[in-house]
């Protein structure tokens, strides 16, 4: 029932930041390309207009630009010892489907990670020695550093219009930027966002204790901009329907208006929606990527051979292809052998909820996705977190994201849930509410790993992947600690009441924490402890490339769009110099 | 027992001081007529005035609630948000006819859903796990809601009870207290809270938030779509406009 398809010469699963960006710049060879999309074609015009894509029912709620979990999705645990039960509905995190994938629905907050997130282990036992690493976490380096990233990064800030003020310009701090990131070597390509009420009392009282607060690298323009392949920006309209939403003015960078069409343009490009694959079929000795087999939308199946795959879909996705079609050894948590599946990571919340009097005016609907003020005094690198008795840290910001009332309804603790309290409570805070938030790092460990569930399907009958998570002390120490200094912050702020948000207990799949899933493919310099090598290319099936934040090896303080985009462009390199001589670019 | 129903529900819908509206959103098979009361708030003498209408564009229909379910969704929705001094009630702005209508749709039947099984009850940290899309999660919770008041409270549904005694036995079923046969209390509760405030804060496209009256309650402008000329002016200062819904805008 099967057809079978001419041969590419290379074929891209996914069509979101990674799997656009690749398609577009591999374009140049003149091979011929076919890259795969799950889910619908979609454009700015029309899916995108307003006012219909202003509603947050809709969009924010219902997940229309979402994964369908109907079709696929995962089970979840905290531990091994629990029986994994399927996620039904989505919640904790939210990845796309269709063109630009959650490129799409996005927020734009776009960073460089830190140099120390890139090495940690390095510059851990270098500081702190081995015995400050739990013996069950498993810090890695990523085998590239911020260095060698750095072009990289650059490329991806400036094809996305980044609005931002450097703090470290080759090697010279600047005031008012970011001073603990990497060296940079040249300013972001568009001024920072108008700041918000919120930012103006998160600035001033974070500069009164004595930390270096900066507007967040935003990928909302905050002007027109035409970037360096032509594409055109609109200025952001501060709209507050960013975040899970298609943006109407083309302000918010995404794929779909960008590298996506510009490969489409190409003649040896060809893309195809709707068109979900399931599986890449692999030689017999599992060492070479044949074909993908996918289905259309009438659920017709077709081979796709190609000289090259390359896996460019969620990081989850990723990982869950890799393990059905037999890629790379499955990890085993029990043995510690095997590396698909491990250092699977997400990230840790905590912080503070800053109540004001009636005369203070925030506005919250006067927002846009990755508008905000942060300070990074308390991120991975920044500080003798070692003295504090962890590994890690975090981002702590005061975001101006939304004002949507579905979602945003801040009231003390203890104001009822319901009823004429809890009403008075809504009106009188909803417009005089600050968050303050810590986006808390979380290390690899063990315990923590992604493998097929032996029991639940997938409409297409696939096992579904399996997540083992929770959290582990050194974060929960981490954000209890990140939660004071949120504290302090809004003391200092002047306000009527400040209430501290303590670290989770235990990781739930329920409420929306964020959409930065990393780990379970990850590169790194030793085949026995990474699926992938330092180009992103697999050990063991050296004919595939792997993109997207499977491939860290822990999560970071900062969201991860930045150092997925740079990713892809060194993957790029890499598979230029992997099409003038096929084979390892790293000996195995 | 038709015309049982309707004095019944008229009686209810007088105990809890509920508008002419919602005495329409309760009202399924009523001959269409013009009715100016549906504004107005509610008065005694509207548990002696005619059987209420509705509009006859059939808008506040049920689509998917019985008629009995649907005097519990009114019920239950008045409880939760009542009209009060503060701003307006759930029911008055249409979260009732937002939830039929939410239950009629492709979100009400789950189709966004995993519901294969097996079927385990699982930790909290893993979600829900029934195998009920929302829609049968209503139409199972109220029924379960219905015997748990009739038993514990003298015979009577939950839409029977005073305002005082709802509120009380909601606290009971939000609490996970209320003894549920055939579903968790607690997962019941659970959907028809969200779903309560996503009627009544969502734009009035989707049925509730009519008038745009919650977004003017707490200052939300609703679906404008340009702030950036506004943001540094209005910047502690409060932003005083008319909202906008997507109708309006269209």
């Amino acid at each position: 029932m099967t057809t079978k398809l001419k041969s590419a010469d290379i074929v891209i699963v996914g069509l979101g930041w990674t799997g656009g960006i690749l398609a577009k710049e591999l374009a140049d060879t003149n091979l011929s390309i076919v890259v795969l999309e799950r889910g619908a074609p979609r454009d700015t015009n029309p899916d995108f207009m307003y006012p219909t894509v202003h509603d947050e029912l809709r969009y924010a709620q219902r997940h229309e630009l979402m994964q369908n979990v109907s079709r696929e999705t995962l089970t979840f645990r905290n531990t091994a010892s629990e029986t994994a039960l399927p996620m039904r509905q989505l919640g904790s995190f939210l990845p796309g489907e269709g063109v630009g994938g959650a490129g799409v629905h996005w927020n734009g907050a776009t960073w460089r990670w830190l140099p120390w997130d890139h090495e940690p282990l390095k510059l851990t036992l270098a500081r702190y020695g081995r015995a400050a690493i739990p013996p069950d976490m498993k810090l890695q380096d990523w085998g590239v550093s911020y260095d060698e990233l750095e072009p990289y990064y650059d490329k991806f800030e400036f094809l996305c219009g980044i609005s931002g003020k450097a703090g470290n310009l080759r090697g010279e701090k600047i005031a008012g930027g970011n001073v603990f990131e990497g060296s940079r070597q040249r300013e972001y390509p568009n001024p920072p966002m108008i700041q918000t009420q919120a930012g103006a009392l998160f600035e001033k009282a974070a500069k009164n204790l004595g930390y270096h607060p900066f507007p967040q690298p935003s990928a909302n323009a905050s002007q027109p901009y035409v970037n360096p392949d032509g594409v055109a920006y609109g200025a952001c309209h501060y709209c507050g329907y960013c975040e899970r939403f298609g943006c109407e003015v083309n302000a918010k960078a995404s794929p779909h208006f960008t590298v996506i069409p510009l490969a489409a343009k190409k003649s040896n490009v060809e893309m195809r929606t709707n068109a979900r694959v399931l599986k890449v079929n692999l030689d017999a000795a599992k060492n070479r990527a044949e074909s993908v087999t996918y289905i259309d939308a009438s659920g017709r199946e077709f081979e796709q051979p190609g000289g090259l795959v390359i896996l460019a879909a969620y990081a989850l996705g990723n990982v869950h292809l890799m393990l059905w079609s037999g890629i790379g050894r499955p990890y085993d948590p029990v043995t510690g052998e095997g590396v698909v599946g491990r250092n699977y990571a997400y990230q840790i919340g905590s912080g503070a909820t800053v109540f004001f009097d009636e005369r203070t005016w925030m506005n919250p609907f006067m927002a846009a996705g990755a508008l905000g003020i942060v300070i990074d005094d308390f991120n991975t690198g920044s500080f003798d977190h070692g003295k504090e008795g962890f590994i890690g840290g975090g981002g702590i910001s005061t975001p101006s994201a939304t004002g949507r009332p579905i979602g945003f309804r801040p009231v003390p603790p203890g104001t009822p849930a319901w009823g004429t309290e809890w009403k008075r409570a809504v009106v009188r805070h909803y417009n005089h509410t600050l968050a303050i938030n810590n986006q808390g790092s979380v290390m690899a460990y063990r315990q923590n790993y992604l493998d097929l569930d032996p029991t639940y399907r997938d409409r297409y009958g696939r096992p579904l992947l399996r997540m083992t998570f929770d959290f582990h002390a050194n974060e929960q120490k981490q954000a209890n600690y990140i939660a004071d200094i949120c504290m302090k912050i809004g003391q200092a702020m002047g306000a009527d009441r400040v209430v501290r948000r303590a670290s989770p207990q235990r990781y739930s799949i329920v409420p929306y924490q964020s959409t930065h899933n990393t780990g379970g493919a990850v590169l790194g310099s030793d085949p026995r402890t990474s699926a992938l090598n330092r180009f992103t290319q697999c050990w063991d099936v050296p004919n595939v490339f792997v993109t997207g934040a499977c491939a860290f090896p822990q999560n970071a303080g900062k969201n991860p769009t930045g150092p997925v985009g740079a990713l892809a462009y060194w993957t790029v390199d890499a598979i230029k110099r992997y099409l003038q001589s096929p084979g390892p670019l790293v000996p195995v | 027992m038709a015309d049982n129903e309707g004095v019944r529900r008229r009686d209810v819908l007088k105990g809890i001081g509920l508008t002419g509206a919602a005495a329409g959103l309760a009202t399924t098979n009523v001959a269409p007529v013009a009715n100016e009361a549906q504004a107005q708030p509610a008065t005694q003498s509207h548990a002696h005035a005619p059987a209420p209408a509705r509009n006859d564009n059939t808008a506040d229909a049920f689509r998917f609630f019985t008629t009995p379910e649907a005097a519990v969704v009114v019920a239950l929705v008045d409880t939760l948000i009542p009209k009060d001094d503060v701003g307006p009630g759930g029911v008055e702005v249409g979260v009732p006819t937002f939830i039929d209508r939410e239950m009629a749709s492709a979100y009400g039947r789950g189709a966004r859903m995993y519901l294969d099984g097996p079927f385990g009850e699982g930790t909290p940290q893993q979600g829900y796990q029934l195998p009920l899309p929302p829609a049968e999660l209503y139409r199972v919770g109220i029924a379960d809601l219905n015997a748990w008041c009739a038993k514990t409270r003298g015979g009577k549904t939950f839409d029977q009870l005073s305002a005082a005694d709802r509120t009380a036995a909601l606290k009971v079923v939000e609490a996970g207290q209320a003894e549920f046969t055939q579903v968790p209390a607690r997962a019941f509760f659970n959907i028809l809270l969200q779903n309560t405030m996503e009627g009544y804060f969502a734009d009035p496209i989707h049925g509730g938030n009519r008038n745009k009256a919650v977004w003017k309650m707490i200052g939300f402008p609703g679906a404008i779509g340009m702030y950036a000329d506004d943001i540094e002016k209005y910047r502690n200062k409060k932003y005083d406009v008319e909202p906008k819904s997507i109708q309006d805008l269209s």
